[in-house]
């Protein structure tokens, strides 16, 4: 940012609603639009601005000075209306308060401290590929058996989740992600639960719920050691739950998705193994589970000569970015010979998705053992979309494989 | 209003291990202390930093000196460092003195924080001299957060002491000035006799001064005091200025990395297919087995205990302190 004046032109403007059903369904025919129109565009909708093109929304994601959270990174403007859960401690916070909670879990979730599930997960992903192909057979919905079922086999246990409750994580994630939207039919569609939900989750956040080994109980030791505070902690804990298992699921199923849907990348993946780290990034750049965040001006800022005024919620599309062709080569080609490496799929900056290397993990344990018994994966049907305010998301994903003879 | 240039940061950048800044500014703060305010020449934005980091400066000799951040870090463009003239050493303090000027670019790796500042209900700041340096971001933040707070400041003389007018306009009563020869050594009995479980000291300055804090906080709960030591652990192993060799141990490729190239382009010029996110040794993405030779960390990623392994490291900004690493890729 400099002090320099620039002619002020007024961005383009748009009255669509960019979480309507068709949107969400198929998000790239807006994104092509909003990307053409201009640096800037204003939905007056929501009343907020817009960014979809790569150099924009990064500039965007890295500057916490000007773009806050804290005022919420959804619609709802926290500055005039009262949050519908106590806000995150880390997606819905700024420094200085950011600080501490980000620092406790990236050591938690830092790759050195995940090589010991390493060896845990990969022989549970062989058992789940071995069970699928043995009870089901060569046609299976692999969101259902794959890319749902993983995630909540591992990721529960590794935070340390007591058994019973479980099935109430999706509904939770799906409702705070829908949260960050408009209060359209997808967020009334869950108003009855939300009381429930959020009760059943704010208590596995207690330390008395956690087992003594997992990642919620090395938040609480943060807290012993006063590196958080005893207030904080049950917090911290409550963001795993809430963004650690929807958004790894429809990630683990775009990637899915995209190999089913693409041969060639299949056998590539087939013959270079070691390729399952690149093929679930290029598949994150290429779906973008998280679309859409919002921030929050700070203060009166000109981007590309339009003028953003202070306390304007910003809505930038990861999605859109992730395909700006501005930025990457033929970027609908879902292809693994590309570096997906900067892509904003998990965000950039010091919000950068704190658990990016344990939704790694979990894809390569899952890649990995699928590629070792299956020779062939195709899309079996159309798949379906579930519909939600923030993430892309599968509701089926019909496959037929050919196992290795 | 500010104006966003847009300017690419890290990621759209081929960044090498360390970054170039320029010197904006050079002040005399107290006697023998001169405060460098460093920019980057483009005018991008500075990689974040929380209070209690500090960066390396490396400097032409190839001396590397660790100096924590004092500035503020709501400007993400501007660097601010304070430097104290130590005769005693090995000329590093010296040539920023003498010879840095406004407008020279000097070489600059991290930030990195090992003396982060943890939540509290009150804090205790003592400093010693030029150990006020990583305590001022701190204060300013205990102060933007609402903690109830007080610095504890001592120091030879008041001249010697940086500063001193910036923590009296902005805090007043909350700081308490001691210089040695109007007051004598610090009253730390009757600071810390108390021990307090809400309260978190931190301490920064000369090693007598941390040992008699450590004395007197000696009944007070684990975790509650908190230190760094200024005059950094010298740095006994100098960093590999020159070429360096990597093995890759399951292509069988080996490449040579010259002091120009970061080890992950490197790595990508030979074929490895290493994922990579930030290049800045923030994110941790870009992590790698390493299976013989000794790494140069240079990330904020890895805590000292995984350091010390030497068992993985990030190639985006670590390089080598052996002539030659065999990566497990």
């Amino acid at each position: 940012m400099t002090e320099a004046p620039a002619a002020v032109v007024e961005p383009p403007v748009n009255d669509v609603d960019p979480f309507a059903p068709e949107h969400l369904t198929t998000p790239e025919p807006l994104h092509n639009a909003l990307r053409e129109a201009g640096p800037v565009v204003r939905l007056s909708r929501h009343d907020v601005y817009a960014l979809a093109r790569y150099r924009e929304v990064h500039a965007a994601l890295v500057d916490w000075q000007t773009f806050q959270s804290a005022a919420g990174v959804g619609l709802a403007n926290f500055r005039h209306s009262k949050p519908w859960r106590p806000p995150s401690l880390l997606l819905e916070a700024d420094p200085p308060h950011h600080d501490a909670p980000r620092r406790v879990l990236r050591e938690i979730l830092a790759p050195p401290a995940l090589r010991r599930l390493r060896a845990a997960w990969q022989p549970m992903a062989d058992d789940l590929v071995d069970t699928v192909l043995a009870t089901q057979g060569t046609d299976f919905d692999a969101f259902e058996s794959l890319a749902k079922a993983f995630p909540l086999r591992v990721f529960p246990d590794a935070v340390g989740l007591g058994p019973d409750g479980r099935d109430n994580l999706l509904p939770y994630g799906n409702m705070a992600f829908n949260a960050f939207g408009p209060a359209n039919a997808l967020v009334q569609a869950d108003a009855h639960r939300a009381a429930d939900l959020s009760a059943w989750v704010n208590a596995q956040c207690a330390r008395r719920a956690l087992t003594d080994d997992g990642f919620g109980a090395r938040i609480w030791a943060a807290a012993d050691r006063g590196d958080l505070t005893h207030e904080q902690a049950p917090l911290v804990v409550r963001s795993l739950l809430t963004a650690g298992v929807d958004t790894t699921v429809h990630g683990l199923a775009a990637t899915l998705y995209a190999l089913a849907g693409h041969p060639d990348e299949w056998q590539r993946f087939r013959e270079r193994p070691e390729l399952a780290r690149v093929a679930f990034d290029e598949a994150v750049r290429w779906q973008s589970p998280v679309q859409t965040f919002f921030r929050t001006a700070t203060t009166d800022v000109e981007i590309a000569g339009s003028l953003i005024p202070e306390g304007s919620k910003i809505l930038m599309f990861l999605g859109a970015a992730n395909r700006d062709p501005a930025r990457w080569n033929g970027p609908d080609r879902f292809d693994l010979t590309r570096d997906p490496s900067g892509h904003v799929g998990f965000g950039m900056g010091i919000h950068q998705c704190v658990g990016q290397h344990v939704a790694r993990l979990e894809a390569e344990a899952l890649l990995t053992a699928l590629a070792r018994r299956v020779e062939r994966i195709e899309l079996a049907g159309e798949p379906r979309r579930h519909l939600n305010n923030t993430l892309r998301s599968f509701a089926a994903l019909p496959v037929h494989v050919r196992p290795v003879s | 209003m500010v104006v966003h240039n847009l300017l690419p940061t890290a990621p759209l950048q081929q960044h090498p291990s360390t970054v170039t800044l320029q010197v904006q500014d050079k002040t005399p703060v107290a006697d023998g202390v001169v405060s460098l305010a460093l920019v980057h020449p483009d005018g991008t934005r500075l990689p974040d930093w929380t209070p209690g980091s500090h960066i390396d400066l490396i400097l032409p000799s190839g001396v590397t000196r660790q100096y924590s951040l004092c500035g503020d870090r709501w400007d993400p463009y501007t660097y601010r460092i304070a430097v104290l003239r130590e005769d005693s050493g090995r000329g590093g303090s010296a040539y920023v003195h003498d010879q840095l000027m406004p407008g020279n670019l000097v070489e600059v790796g991290g930030p990195r924080n090992h003396f982060p500042l943890a939540p509290a209900e009150r804090y205790l700041f003592i400093a010693g001299g030029i150990g006020i340096t990583p305590l001022l971001p701190m204060i300013h933040q205990a102060d933007v957060t609402g903690a109830d707070w007080q610095l504890l400041y001592g120091g030879r003389n008041r001249a010697s002491m940086a500063f001193l007018d910036e923590l009296a306009a902005s805090y007043g009563d909350r700081v308490q000035i001691s210089p040695q020869d109007e007051c004598g050594l610090l009253d730390l009995e009757a600071w810390l006799s108390q021990p307090d479980t809400g309260t978190k000291v931190y301490c920064c300055g000369p090693g007598p001064l941390l040992t008699a804090v450590e004395a007197a906080c000696s009944r007070w709960p684990p975790y509650n005091l908190r230190t760094e030591r200024f005059t950094a652990k010298a740095l006994t192993e100098p960093v590999h200025r020159g070429p360096f060799e990597v093995e890759l141990c399951r292509s069988g490729r080996t490449v040579t990395i010259t002091p120009d190239a970061t080890v992950l382009q490197a790595l990508r010029q030979a074929g490895a297919d290493v994922l990579s996110s930030c290049e800045h040794g923030t994110c941790g993405t870009c992590l790698t087995p390493v299976v013989e030779g000794t790494p140069d960390h240079r990330d904020s990623v890895l805590t000292e205990h995984e350091r010390a392994a030497n068992d993985c490291m990030l190639p985006c900004v670590s390089r080598s302190r052996s002539a030659r690493l065999v990566l497990d890729l």
